[in-house]
């Protein structure tokens, strides 16, 4: 017998301002909506709702509304309603709980207890508005030796750069995962912003190829959609040892989602599931990760940056330090708070760190071993504002990915149901009902409004502390305070308490 | 350049605006016969049911007829046309000279030969302003009607005038109404209507004699009456055309761009005859819409452009007492119906191609089926189960689609 | 002139637009005062056939059939370009419902009178209120320049 769960979420119809127009029924992919003919009124199921919020932004009334179930068991500290109802699942089914987007859990979130410093009196401020401030910036390996022709001229020795516009890109997100009109959306806004989306191991579609200048490609451990075309079409390379999400686990896309296009993208048989291992199974140590960094840099003429991305775990720093050496040109850093299209719910609520110290812990030590300029750093998992950028370039990112904020822009309400198949916004499905619900002129659009966004506050608290270059503020952890934080993490972040004077 | 416009209906006025499409300088002389500036010919039942008012019976703004620089002459009667002189001879005996010459001078009513009819001291007909003012005045809620024909013009004055006489009988020769438009099927749910109004109908009959105030009917019947409207028919005013020698057979004839057969004389409106796309027949369409497009193209065509007309057919959208009847085209062919209660909706289909439908109370969106008659659309090429059901657009193809919507029309 | 255009590909069937439409056309300034409890009389049709969904309003053809064929006079061509129809000449007897090749003229709800999109320009909305709501730009108010093969 399975023990009935009560939802958790509710919803709740102003039957005052419903006008059964069934515009909820329409957009509601897990049906909880519809229209009752014998009362001429709306019902709906909540049971089914995930909470995403589609028939609340499209009611033209604004009848409705989703509430936390106030639905409880006997108050308990340690038993609360939500570990209790898990029990009752796996119970009930005897699976492993899945979940996707990222660690909801309630663990501190350390960008919050950062502060940012300001000019006052000696240094003045710059008005970004009046004189010039740069966020251009280049990812790549920029130690390079001296090297001289026969007649004294400098050699461009120089290893290959990415130029970004903005110190932001958009996230490793597979086709598969998200829907076609997802990625375009990434792509064309990328393209606008001067900046670049990365295909995730789903393979590159064929139609997105003309947006290669604008592309990571990504070599995960299932290989999906990887052979020399997809290498020679993309700005850079990623290999992707780990993701913030799920550290340690590989994926799984259920064959209901690999239709004929993702089938043909990722190259494997439609309808089959799409087992990425865990691990690369060629790789077991640096060396061996430093033979396919080289394999794919001999294999696109030594033009392109290889990016390593990993998940921020336990031994973050040694293990960072060993990619640094492996040849690599750029190292990604994915946190704790990492999202994803599916994972085991339990793997995303309790392994990994936070992104915040993984990246100091990095940076510190690619510094203390006086490698910090072979390699550009990267980090995601979770930024979630311009200040959330800026803190992260002054503890010593170059830049930063963004998914679950570009996700955000795209109309995603972190109902994390992505695993469901059923995207209400038509972002992470493959059914063409639910895909065409996001239309790229639209979702585009809302990217470049986020970036530029977040590129004018960024500009606006480089100036506030003086800095008028990106370059000037990465690693500048003097324009950081803590506040709230023990004396292990003031350490670990390398930054003073708040109040300290230099 | 000198225009004369002879009629002020639809046909003229459109031939106005057809002419200063493309001559904004020439003059222009319209001459009508009819004392009023033009007004919806169609609209006179709908100001005896007090639907409209004369003002608003205009067909064109006040100032039309300043704004376009024309020269109305009302209350003139052309007699003649000097095609060598190229004048227009009034029946006042004046003349107007004519660079281009367009004959709009539309149809008239007939009475049928009928015993005692030029007895009947109350007797009407149901075509002009004058018609529907003199019958008018004539109402009253003592008088008993009596309507002979039971077609378009018979019935708009039946619903013009019951609810301002005591009662009204209509007799007709055709086994049921509407006989030119409608089927037994159709023709039955709108008589019904009509008789829950309490209109009295003698079909398959005729009136065999007047007398005193009543008519006696061939099958045997008397009717008493107080009024009487002659509604059995029209005869296009082709005299003009033919006794200047122009090419007459049912209507004036002309070229798909307006010309008669007379040098710098044109002919628009119920007066000539059309080809009738649905059918493949040339015969008199005396439609509104037909004469409105008629009369722009001979403008345009009068003032040296080229604007060839085709494409007509039937169409007739007629209701009363708020239910609706719209049809079009040609009933041949074979034939798809469905009935429920008071909405009825017949389908001709000949060679693939719509040919003609009838819809009683079902007029939503009919104009997709009428545009399928006009340009005789294969159907092979689009989902008939759906444009059975209903008029969609879904039934094209979604390139036909892309055409329509997403382009500019 | 701007005109209302269906981008078929990105219509959801959602029907906002119709909706969106009666409140606009309705004269009352809430939505819900407006549609609650009542019949709703869109001048935008959606038609619905499987996946593919699209939204019809009136073209505001160069050459109005619809125009040429009033008997009343009630229709006309405004130099913006913009189809109306004068409520208070227009008889209702739906000889444009006859011949909208587009089925994009419909009539009103009282019966007298026939109705049809007008871009809002007749309701103080100022502009088209469906094209505003639409969720995902399957239709769109924008010049377009003819395109002719």
């Amino acid at each position: 017998m399975n023990i009935y769960i009560r939802p958790e979420y509710e919803v709740v119809r102003d039957e005052n301002r419903c006008i059964a127009c069934r515009v909820c029924e329409r957009q509601c992919a897990n049906e909880v909506h519809r229209f009752d003919p014998e009362t001429g009124r709306m019902i709906a199921e909540s049971d089914k709702c995930v909470n995403c919020h589609r028939c609340v932004c499209l009611c033209p009334t604004h009848a409705l509304k989703i509430v936390k179930s106030d639905d409880t068991y006997k108050t308990n500290a340690n038993w609360d309603n939500q570990t209790i109802n898990e029990v009752y699942k796996q119970a009930n089914s005897g699976g492993v709980l899945l979940s996707s987007m990222g660690n909801p859990k309630p663990y501190p979130v350390f960008w919050d207890k950062m502060l940012i410093n300001a000019s006052q009196v000696t240094n003045p401020p710059i008005d970004p508005l009046r004189e010039p401030m740069e966020t251009q910036l280049w990812l790549g390996r920029r130690s390079a030796a001296i090297e001289r022709d026969e007649k004294g001229r400098l050699k461009n020795t120089l290893a290959p750069q990415l130029k970004l516009n903005v110190p932001i890109l958009f996230s490793a997100m597979s086709y598969g995962s998200i829907s076609y009109n997802a990625h375009e959306s990434l792509a064309r806004a990328a393209e606008e912003l001067g900046t670049y989306y990365n295909t995730g191991e789903g393979g590159l579609h064929k139609d997105f190829y003309k947006y290669g200048k604008n592309t990571i490609v990504q070599v995960a451990s299932g290989r999906f959609g990887v052979f020399e075309g997809y290498l020679e079409s993309a700005a850079a390379i990623e290999i992707k040892m780990g993701q913030g999400a799920k550290p340690g686990i590989g994926g799984h896309l259920p064959g209901a989602k690999i239709s004929a296009d993702v089938s043909e993208t990722r190259m494997i048989p439609q309808g089959v599931d799409a087992i990425s291992p865990a691990p690369h199974h060629d790789i077991y140590s640096i060396e061996d990760l430093r033979q396919l960094v080289y394999s794919l840099k001999e294999a696109t003429a030594y033009k392109k940056p290889v990016i390593v991305k990993i998940a921020a775990v336990h031994n973050i720093a040694a293990i960072a330090s060993g990619i640094a050496r492996s040849g690599a040109d750029v190292i990604a850093i994915d946190g704790y708070r990492g999202g994803t299209g599916a994972a085991p719910t339990r793997i995303r609520d309790n392994v990994g760190i936070p992104i915040e110290l993984a990246l100091a812990e990095v940076d510190q030590r690619l510094r203390d071993e006086g490698i910090r300029d072979d390699v550009s750093i990267l980090v995601g998992g979770s930024i979630r504002s311009s200040a959330d950028v800026v803190k992260a370039i002054a503890l010593g990112a170059d830049a930063c990915y963004i998914g679950t904020a570009a996700l955000l822009a795209l109309g995603c309400h972190l109902c994390r149901t992505c695993h469901a198949g059923r995207c209400n916004w038509g972002i992470a499905t493959q059914r063409p009902d639910l895909v065409k619900r996001l239309n790229p002129d639209i979702g585009y659009k809302r990217l470049v409004n986020l970036v530029t966004a977040w590129n004018h506050e960024i500009q606006e608290m480089m100036g506030g502390m003086g800095i008028n270059s990106i370059e000037a503020l990465r690693g500048n952890r003097l324009m950081l305070r803590g506040l709230g934080l023990n004396e292990a993490e003031l350490r670990i972040l390398g930054i003073k308490y708040a109040g300290e004077s230099m | 350049m000198k225009y004369v416009i002879i009629g002020n209906s639809a046909a003229g006025v459109s031939a106005v605006e057809g002419i200063r499409s493309a001559d904004a300088a020439g003059e222009i002389v319209v001459i009508s016969e009819e004392r009023f500036p033009v007004y919806g010919r169609p609209l006179i039942s709908y100001y005896l049911l007090g639907a409209t008012d004369r003002s608003r019976m205009n067909y064109r703004p006040e100032d039309f007829y300043e704004k376009m620089g024309v020269r109305l002459m009302l209350g003139e009667r052309a007699e003649r046309i000097d095609v060598s002189a190229k004048e227009v001879v009034l029946k006042s005996g004046a003349r107007v000279g004519y660079d281009k010459l367009l004959v709009a001078t539309g149809s008239r009513p007939f009475d049928p030969p009928m015993e005692g009819l030029g007895e009947v001291k109350q007797k009407f007909h149901f075509m002009s302003m004058q018609d529907a003012l003199d019958l008018e005045k004539a109402l009253s809620v003592r008088k008993r009607a009596l309507i002979v024909g039971a077609g378009l013009i018979g019935l708009k004055c039946l619903e013009g005038i019951l609810g301002r006489v005591k009662s009204v009988t209509v007799v007709d020769m055709a086994g049921h109404i509407l006989p030119s438009i409608l089927d037994d099927a159709g023709a039955a749910i709108v008589q019904r209507e009509l008789e829950a109004k309490g209109v009295r109908f003698c079909l398959s009959d005729s009136v065999k004699k007047f007398e005193q105030g009543t008519a006696h009917l061939a099958g045997g019947g008397s009717i008493p009456f107080d009024l009487l409207v002659v509604a059995v028919g029209v005869r296009p005013n082709v005299e003009l055309v033919r006794e200047a020698g122009g090419e007459v057979a049912r209507g004036i004839v002309t070229d798909d761009h307006l010309r008669t057969s007379l040098p710098d004389v044109f002919a628009a409106g119920d007066c000539t005859e059309s080809d009738d796309v649905s059918s493949g027949a040339r015969k008199i369409l005396a439609l509104l819409p037909n004469a409105t497009q008629q009369g722009f193209a001979a403008g345009v065509n009068m003032a040296g452009g080229d604007s060839a007309f085709g494409s007509a057919i039937p169409l007739n959208a007629i209701g009363f007492f708020g239910s609706h009847v719209l049809t079009a085209g040609s009933y041949t062919g074979e034939s798809y119906t469905e009935a429920d209660g008071d909405r009825y909706r017949r389908f001709f289909v000949q060679d693939g191609v719509l040919k003609g439908f009838i819809l009683v109370n079902a007029p939503e969106r009919a104009g997709i089926y009428t545009s399928l008659v006009r340009n005789r659309t294969p159907l092979a090429g689009l989902d008939t189960a759906r444009l059975e059901a209903a008029p969609v657009l879904a039934a094209f193809p979604a390139s036909v689609r892309e055409a329509m919507l997403s382009r500019e029309v | 002139m701007k005109r209302i255009y269906v981008n078929e590909k990105w219509c959801l069937g959602c029907h906002l637009c119709e909706y969106e439409c009666a409140f606009a056309n309705s004269g009352l300034d809430d939505i819900v005062k407006a549609l609650k409890g009542k019949p709703v009389y869109p001048r935008v049709t959606v038609e619905d056939c499987g996946e593919v969904h699209f939204a019809v309003n009136c073209r505001h053809c160069s050459d109005a059939v619809c125009v040429r064929s009033c008997i009343s006079g009630a229709l006309s061509k405004g130099d913006d370009g913009v189809v109306r129809i004068d409520r208070e000449k227009c008889v209702g007897c739906l000889t444009c419902v006859l011949v909208c090749p587009y089925g994009a003229v419909m009539p009103a709800p009282d019966g007298h009178a026939a109705m049809k999109c007008q871009l809002c320009t007749d309701n103080g909305f100022g502009e088209p209120n469906c094209v505003k709501h639409c969720p995902n730009n399957a239709i769109v108010f924008e010049e377009r320049a003819e395109v002719r093969a």
